[in-house]
């Protein structure tokens, strides 16, 4: 292998690792608060890319403006969901509330079906993201800089948002202890509302930028990415922010390494997630920076 | 006296049961013969779907343990059933890139043995995975297990040699009819049945309501979890081995999450932990996916031409499958079942409310 295809290789790890991380903290933000694997995220993220290609296809409307709809879009179709479908069952077995999320996820791929059709579409590439550069001797387009800095940053107004206002703080003491929260005067139905919507948003941007990364987007694309980011979400400590990005750059960059190097297991690299999980939940079920997960009845 | 008087009950209840199963096999072989062959295919796919079902169920529903791998083990079932019946000539057209391995290119069993050995295998293959995976609940349960039947399907993929890879197998010889699906149908019922009234079924429902009370009680959780788990399995896969043969043609990607999802919406919708109720929405929803058909086919209805829309049969099943989960959490039977006792309660009740009341 020549240095410059590695460097590519490289390259584009950390763009996959930069997606999956944007939509596992989606799933861990939730997890965190109503230990629920909400099922139905993938399914949210599909839609979103959706959203941003019918604005500049049937709306025509500029990119910027459509992208920033589609963002917002997401982010109240998630607090939809939250409210028809999981709030109802809150205090319902969790296997229910699980079965709910299942049929939330595949009611809105089979939507997506009758509704846009299954023929994959080509997502709209505005020239700002194509813009070559040239780095010693190896040229990539300007999108393998914008996606892991756009995450960098989200990742920072992110932590703003949980680590210094008051509604993050709400959604801590949510994760904490839901029933005292409540005592102590949080809303937390606003909280879990914040969280899916700052979830959903998060995967709306990972939903774009997929398909300006992979240009193809069809109904069917939300349920392995949205597991895998699931497992991401696992594998770096469930509930923990920071876990979910490190699981999900280690699992993009795997995923790549893995075809890069060993091109014969290629096949198999649709296993290699759920192979990782099961392994992790075996050796260390709290995740790489999970902490010892209080019991909670 | 008492043991004469039991003797000739017992004798009484053989009788009954013979009687019905005499009469049963009957109206199979009336359908059998005198139906066409759509309607007879579906009734395969309704007993067949009854089956699978319930082994979920038993997994999901009566031991609480939350799995979803229920495709992966079809697919075990389907293809150890395919490999072992079809014939050496099929096997060597159908191999054209990967030469079919030693043992299992020149061999041809019938369709009983290759059935029990397709519930053997995929038995073996749920305790390999349900012996680590049931030390998790719940969701991570679920998770696990999904992974595992991913894992089925990718290897399946992968492993040319054995299972010609994405291009699945064809020509499989069509055994399956309404005898063998019925048949399999009524072992699981009546498996089921006698296993949820034994000491093994309370079990079962103790570690279900309370695991820890449960192991408090005496109770072995990894006996019991593995034993649920395996039966679950091999049910699962004698059903895949059915619906391979009844289909003829079989392919990795038949067996990912939808079927499932399928299997699950019948088990949740009938109730999980019903027997009856498994039965009922089992058959029920088996019609209803072949009766909307008809919403995906273009049709002319009133000289208005309807296109057809693809993916409109799993709106509504899902669409009913979250108005039952939210609605109606225990599905149409929650966890009752219909007996005769219950006929029995039900015209007690009936003689009080409209006979009886004045008095």
């Amino acid at each position: 292998m020549t240095l410059e295809i590695f460097l590519q290789n490289v390259a584009n790890g950390i763009t996959l690792g930069s997606l999956y991380a944007l939509l596992a903290i989606g799933y861990t933000m939730v997890y965190g608060i109503l230990r629920l694997i909400n099922f139905a995220h993938g399914e949210i993220f599909m839609i979103s890319t959706y959203f941003a290609f019918y604005g500049i296809a049937i709306f025509a409307l500029p990119w910027q403006i459509s992208f920033v709809m589609a963002i917002a879009l997401t982010a109240l179709l998630g607090v939809v969901i939250e409210r028809a479908a999981y709030r109802p069952l809150r205090d319902a077995p969790r296997t229910s509330v699980l079965i709910s999320a299942i049929g939330v996820s595949f009611l809105m791929a089979n939507l997506g079906l009758v509704i846009f059709g299954g023929r994959p579409k080509t997502f709209y590439r505005p020239q700002l993201f194509q813009i070559p550069i040239q780095l010693g001797r190896i040229r990539v387009v300007a999108l393998f800089f914008i996606i892991p800095a756009l995450t960098v940053v989200l990742l920072v107004i992110l932590n703003y948002i949980v680590y210094k206002t008051k509604i993050g703080l709400g959604m801590r003491a949510a994760q904490w202890d839901f029933d005292v929260a409540r005592l102590m005067g949080v809303d937390v139905d606003r909280a879990v509302s914040v969280t899916f919507a700052i979830g959903s948003a998060l995967a709306a941007i990972g939903g774009i930028m997929w398909g300006l990364r992979f240009v193809e987007i069809n109904p069917n694309m939300g349920l392995f990415p949205g597991l895998k980011c699931f497992i991401a979400a696992v594998f770096g400590g469930i509930g923990n922010i920071a876990g979910a990005v490190l699981g999900g750059f280690l699992l993009g960059f795997g995923e790549i390494m893995l075809v890069a190097f060993l091109p014969g297991l290629a096949g198999y690299r649709d296993a290699f997630a759920f192979i990782l999980l099961i392994l992790m939940l075996l050796v260390r079920p709290t995740g790489l920076l999970g902490e010892k997960q209080r019991v909670r009845t | 006296m008492m043991s004469g008087n039991r003797s000739n009950d017992f004798v009484r209840k053989a009788g009954i049961a013979l009687a019905l199963l005499l009469v049963f096999y009957l109206c199979i072989y009336w359908v059998q013969t005198g139906w066409d062959a759509y309607k007879v295919r579906i009734l395969n796919l309704s007993a067949i779907y009854i089956g699978i079902t319930l082994g979920l169920n038993l997994c999901n529903g009566f031991a609480g343990q939350f799995s979803l791998g229920i495709a992966g083990f079809m697919a075990v079932g389907a293809y150890t059933t395919a490999l072992l019946t079809m014939s050496p000539q099929t096997k060597a057209a159908v191999f054209f890139i990967d030469p079919l391995i030693w043992p299992l290119n020149s061999i041809q069993w019938g369709f009983l043995p290759a059935l029990l050995m397709a519930g053997l295998v995929s038995g073996l293959v749920g305790f390999a995975v349900g012996a680590p995976a049931i030390r998790f609940r719940d969701d991570y349960l679920g998770i696990t297990t999904l992974g595992f039947a991913e894992i089925i399907r990718v290897v399946f993929t992968n492993t040319r040699s054995i299972t010609n890879g994405a291009l699945g197998l064809k020509g499989l010889p069509p055994h399956t009819n309404l005898y063998w699906s019925w048949t399999f149908a009524l072992i699981c019922i009546l498996l089921m049945t006698r296993l949820t009234n034994s000491s093994y079924g309370r079990a079962l429902k103790a570690i279900r309501d309370d695991e820890v009370a449960a192991e408090a009680m005496g109770v072995n959780l990894f006996y019991h979890k593995c034993l649920a788990f395996v039966i679950s399995a091999m049910m699962a896969g004698v059903g895949g081995g059915l619906l391979g043969n009844l289909i003829t043609t079989i392919d990795p990607n038949m067996f990912r999450f939808p079927l499932t999802f399928t299997v699950l919406m019948m088990a949740v919708l009938g109730g999980l932990g019903s027997i009856t109720g498994s039965v009922i929405a089992a058959t029920l929803v088996t019609v209803a996916m072949e009766v909307l058909r008809a919403l995906e086919e273009p049709r002319v209805i009133l000289g208005v031409f309807l296109p057809g829309i693809p993916g409109m049969r799993m709106v509504v099943f899902s669409i009913a499958l979250m108005v039952v989960i939210l609605f109606y959490p225990k599905g149409f039977m929650g966890d009752r079942e219909l007996s005769r006792d219950s006929f029995t309660n039900l015209a007690a009740r009936f003689r009080r409310t409209f006979l009886h009341k004045q008095v």
